[in-house]
């Protein structure tokens, strides 16, 4: 594990108290001279620790680009990001790897799991990567919550794709990450099997304390969060704590009027 | 239609270049063969016509069948010089003569001939330094053997020739027109007249030819029929050309079937190469499915389908013919240099040239093998319901029942086939058999897969990237399978020949401690112009009477004729001592010295020929008349002894050569057979061709060809094996394009770099070893089965090569790790992001 010890100029920002993942005035622009594209234009965000944030906009507002810059999948062109008290920003591949398998959790949108490993095989993959022995009561606890007792020796083309989902979230939870993020989740389900996966994400916060950064675009998706941050045009323009599912949509509706904040 | 397959052809480069390496070294070795040999045989056929040059017509005496020719009398010289037309005619004298190098050593050729002739001056040898020789004590050496040998003008030169060791004095150095060393890579050497005729013919004033020019306006075909007619029957004459024509035939037809052996190892090339465009394809259509299906639901036939990935085959067919063809016209000509200089033998080569054949292989051979590889696959993709594979399923596992009952029937045939080519000992039947065999066991392999993969994998994977990278080896049984399988046919011939080889060396063994009671083997260290070296008889009377040795026997070998029927015969100098030291036992009459009129038989000639003690059979020996002889004894079958009748010692007067060949001693009781090894090489020291070893000794000089032989067929089938690798190289890279998503989020959630190049590893190396383990079963199984079949042929022993079957597993598991390094860069390298998001 990579740890950058904290300097007379960064100790402010690399409180790790409260926060589990901080963005300070990050840009992200992708191609160069006119064909540049600006996907994120000074974000700075930081993320508390136990809470189940949202983020959300529409295509192109750069919330795909946030956490992933937020994980340790992209890197920054200017600004800088930490996870828990580790410094992301400059960290080569090794520690990004390392990163990502001991401080990170992850679910995609599809194709989580390997195809090749049963489902307690994908719940243990990142511990096994790492050589780390699995917590029982820890398994046993995420199993049980996420309700996959009985299917742990299937094969994922054996199960739906909620099930599949849940596994993929057990995955990110077995290894007690200080972020969990989840990348549009509930993009491939249906509504019942996505309620399934966005409640067990809530309880996951609220029950275990876990940090949870859930990129999407669907309202009802985001009204399961503790917070909701908006993004437009690669900047922050509103946030909402808590809301209905309505109150979402109709800021998503009004995002257009709505000047963009340098700071929140 | 024809746009959108090239589109997607060329959006896949390194696809293209995978599945056309294999076509590419396969063509290579064909069009190379090709172009070797035919630069070879220009190269000879020029090399004799500029030997033959100054021979307007040439006379040489005629054989009679199974008789050695007569030599020419200077008779014939006059009557040849007397027909009207004749410029000048020439008597030769030809013979064997190698010369002795400064460290005492004979020097050796790489199969030129070495040889002595009488110096006329009216030859094509023109002095380059000294003088021609004049004197009994004198020579002159070739250009070629002075580099060779490193000689001055004065230096001395031991010859060997029908003589023993003989030291001259070199009085002068010739060359060629030109100023080559040699035509063709020979060692000669110019003896005065009188001496080469004794010592190369054995007899004074006889020639070995004449060599005739015509006068101003005679041409050569009216002066070879005006000799001929003069000389009458008993002479062979012809004109230069008719004989440079013949002796460069002779040349070529060797090359030819040197052609064919090469044509045979790149056949072999291509069979693999077989397997992996049809796994290259199998995959690429996999990878393909919903891209076909798009087009069939926009319309496109099952035909078109077809035709898209035919077409695709034909094109990179095509391209690896022209690459390949280029290759080894490259290849062939290296080969060619290689050849022309090796071993010091400088053949002047012609121009490299590239036949015809070789064009038209290249292209049919690149073109069809691409083809038929690419059908089946297109079948497949056209089967395909557009529906079914736009829903991107991951292709469920086929059942192989039907894949299995085929692979069984097809292993059957060929089997059988094989059986029936050993039984009838038909080549094409075996090969037919071994190829179709091959097949079987190419379709049977999936089924065999899972169990195998998983066993060897187990031994791999004891950490999470060898699990995962097991279970990816698993994954398609029968992409795992061909891969392996392709590995299997080189290894298992290798295998194969080994068994063979290492159970002639256990017989050879068994046969020498057991049956052979001799102590010392003197024999001939390999061949000197196609005859085994030989000593005189009165150094073999020199070992009988050495101190220690109890007694001793040799013998003179030659063919003799009986009818139309050629034998063998050896004319041993104590039957006796044969009967003892070779532990003979009588099957009829008792085995004991012939008279002059009397020879003794092996069971098998006595039964096959109907002769019994008492029959009197005509032979007609090299020499002399045909004469009688009675069956005196019959032995019963031996392995030491067996195929060659066995004539009294005064037979070898009419042999070709009355010098002793092989000889064999016995040491007294208690004598150290070294010390008194130690006393008889001494009385060879003449005749540095000549060695004298103990059994053992024996034993490893005959077994040691067979080293060289199997050391051949693996450099040939390194390029069978050499394709597989890349086959291996092309499945994994293939499967590392199909999982980059499941690539990108091993990445994601945590796997090192080394890690996914450890997982990658693993499958290679488990598909490797699978492969090397399928190819020492089947190569065991081909090996035990030729072995039966050689039994009558004295391999009466069933080795098994495990030394060396356990250093093919290995090279198989290195084989894994290296054919994993560029796909495991590759999948190493993906970026994370953008593996996630493939599609």
């Amino acid at each position: 594990m990579v740890r950058t010890k904290p300097t007379e100029g960064n100790r402010q920002v690399s409180a790790s108290d409260g926060v589990a993942a901080r963005a300070v005035d990050v840009w992200k622009s992708y191609g160069s001279g006119d064909a540049a594209v600006t996907a994120l234009a000074g974000v700075s965000v930081d993320l508390e620790k136990s809470r189940f944030t949202a983020i959300m906009g529409p295509s192109g507002s750069g919330k795909s680009t946030l956490m992933h810059c937020l994980a340790g999948l992209d890197d920054v062109t200017s600004g800088e990001v930490w996870v828990g008290d580790t410094k992301v920003t400059g960290l080569k591949d090794r520690g990004l790897t390392e990163l990502r398998r001991d401080k990170v959790g992850f679910i995609f949108q599809q194709f989580n799991l390997l195809p090749t490993l049963t489902a307690e095989e994908n719940i243990t993959l990142p511990l096994a990567i790492g050589g780390k022995k699995v917590d029982r009561d820890w398994f046993d606890v995420v199993v049980d919550t996420v309700g996959l007792r009985d299917r742990l020796t299937h094969r994922p083309t054996q199960l739906s794709g909620g099930q599949q989902q849940r596994v993929a979230c057990a995955r990110a939870l077995v290894s007690r990450p200080d972020v969990v993020f989840a990348d549009e989740p509930t993009g491939n389900l249906d509504s019942q099997s996505g309620a399934e996966v966005l409640g067990f994400l809530q309880r996951s916060a609220r029950e275990f304390g876990q940090t949870i950064v859930m990129v999407t675009h669907d309202a009802n998706a985001a009204s399961y969060a503790d917070r909701v941050i908006f993004l437009k045009d690669g900047h922050i323009v509103r946030e909402l704590l808590s809301p209905s599912a309505d109150e979402v949509l109709d800021t998503m509706k009004h995002l257009d009027s709505v000047v963009a904040v340098p700071h929140v | 239609m024809f746009k959108a397959t090239l589109k997607s052809l060329l959006s896949r480069k390194l696809r293209l270049v995978l599945s056309a390496l294999a076509v590419v070294l396969g063509v290579m070795f064909v069009s190379g063969s090709f172009v070797l040999t035919d630069t070879l045989q220009r190269s000879f056929t020029d090399l004799f016509s500029s030997a033959f040059a100054n021979v307007d017509v040439s006379v040489s005496p005629k054989a009679e069948k199974g008789k050695q020719p007569e030599p020419l009398t200077p008779q014939a010289i006059a009557d040849v010089k007397s027909v009207p037309g004749v410029a000048s005619a020439v008597g030769d004298v030809q013979g064997s003569a190698r010369p002795i190098g400064k460290n005492g050593k004979v020097i050796t050729t790489s199969g030129s001939p070495r040889f002595g002739f009488n110096w006329t001056g009216t030859g094509q040898e023109k002095i380059r330094d000294g003088k021609a020789p004049a004197a009994e004590n004198e020579v002159a050496v070739g250009g070629f053997l002075a580099t060779t040998g490193g000689f001055k003008v004065g230096d001395d030169i031991a010859l060997l020739t029908l003589e023993p060791k003989k030291t001259f004095k070199i009085t002068g150095i010739y060359e060629y027109a030109g100023g080559r060393d040699s035509l063709g890579g020979e060692l000669s050497v110019a003896f005065t007249e009188p001496v080469a005729q004794q010592l190369l013919l054995g007899k004074k004033d006889v020639f070995s030819g004449i060599t005739v020019t015509a006068a101003q306006g005679t041409s050569d075909d009216a002066l070879r029929d005006a000799v001929a007619a003069k000389l009458g029957s008993g002479y062979d004459v012809k004109t230069g050309a008719a004989l440079a024509k013949e002796q460069a035939d002779q040349i070529n037809e060797g090359l030819k079937f040197f052609n064919y052996v090469l044509l045979g190892f790149a056949g072999i090339a291509l069979f693999v190469g077989i397997f992996i465009i049809l796994n290259t394809f199998s995959i690429i259509v996999a990878q393909r499915t919903r891209e076909l299906a798009l087009l069939r639901s926009m319309g496109a036939s099952r035909g078109q389908v077809i035709g898209s990935v035919v077409l695709e085959a034909l094109v990179i067919g095509l391209i690896a013919s022209i690459v390949g063809l280029g290759a080894g016209v490259g290849v062939g000509a290296l080969l060619a240099t290689i050849f022309s200089s090796l071993g010091g033998s400088s053949l002047q080569l012609a121009g490299i040239g590239v036949p015809m054949s070789a064009i038209i292989s290249s292209f049919a051979v690149g073109m069809i093998v691409t083809v038929v590889a690419a059908v089946m696959p297109a079948l497949r993709a056209s089967r395909i319901a557009p529906v079914a594979a736009m829903r991107e399923a991951a292709t469920p596992d086929r059942p192989l029942t039907k894949i299995t009952i085929t692979g069984a029937a097809v292993a059957a045939l060929g089997g059988t086939s094989l059986g029936f080519g050993f039984n009838q000992a038909s080549l094409p039947l075996i090969f037919g058999g071994i190829l179709v065999a091959f097949v079987g066991v190419a379709l049977l392999t999936p089924i065999l897969s899972k169990p195998m993969v998983s066993l060897i994998g187990r031994l791999l994977s004891w950490s999470m990237p060898g699990l995962l990278g097991r279970r990816n080896s698993a994954r398609n049984p029968r992409r795992t399978a061909i891969t392996a399988a392709a590995l299997m046919v080189g290894i298992s011939l290798i295998t194969g020949v080994s068994v063979v080889l290492t159970s002639a060396t256990k017989s050879i063994e068994k046969l020498a401690s057991g049956q052979l009671q001799t102590d010392l083997i003197i024999s001939g260290e390999g061949q000197v112009e196609g005859q085994p070296a030989t000593f005189q008889r009165d150094v073999l009377t020199k070992v009988e009477k050495t101190d220690g040795v109890k007694s001793a026997f040799g013998w003179a070998s030659d063919g003799v004729l009986q009818g139309e029927d050629q034998l063998f015969a050896v004319a041993v100098t104590d039957v006796n001592a044969l009967k003892e030291m070779f532990a003979l036992k009588p099957k009829s009459g008792a085995i004991s010295p012939l008279r002059d009129d009397q020879l003794g038989l092996p069971e098998d000639l006595a039964t096959e020929k109907g002769w019994t003690v008492g029959s009197t059979i005509t032979l007609q020996l090299a020499k002399g008349e045909p004469r009688t002889y009675t069956v005196g004894f019959v032995w019963a079958k031996s392995q030491v002894l067996q195929g060659a009748m066995v004539l009294p010692e005064s037979a070898s007067k009419d042999f070709r050569s009355d010098q002793i060949g092989q000889a064999f001693a016995q040491v007294q009781p208690g004598a150290n057979v070294a010390d008194v090894q130690k006393r008889v090489e001494p009385l060879f020291a003449d005749n540095p061709e000549i060695t004298v070893q103990d059994r053992s000794g024996f034993v490893k000089q005959t077994t040691s060809q067979f080293d060289t032989v199997l050391l051949m067929i693996q450099i040939l089938l390194a390029l069978a094996i050499l394709i597989a690798v890349l086959g291996v190289i092309n499945t994994l890279a293939l499967s590392v394009i199909e999982r980059t998503r499941e690539l990108g989020l091993l990445r994601a959630i945590g796997m090192r770099r080394a890690q996914v190049m450890r997982m990658i590893t693993v499958e290679s190396v488990v598909i490797s070893v699978f492969g090397a383990v399928l190819g020492l079963a089947v190569g065991l199984a081909l090996g035990v089965a030729t072995v039966q079949a050689l039994k009558d042929q004295g391999i009466s022993e069933l080795g098994f090569p495990w030394a060396t079957m356990a250093q093919y597993l290995v090279v198989a598991a290195v084989v894994g790790v290296v054919a994993a390094i560029l796909p495991a860069i590759r999948a190493a390298r993906l970026n994370v992001l953008d593996a996630i998001a493939y599609e």
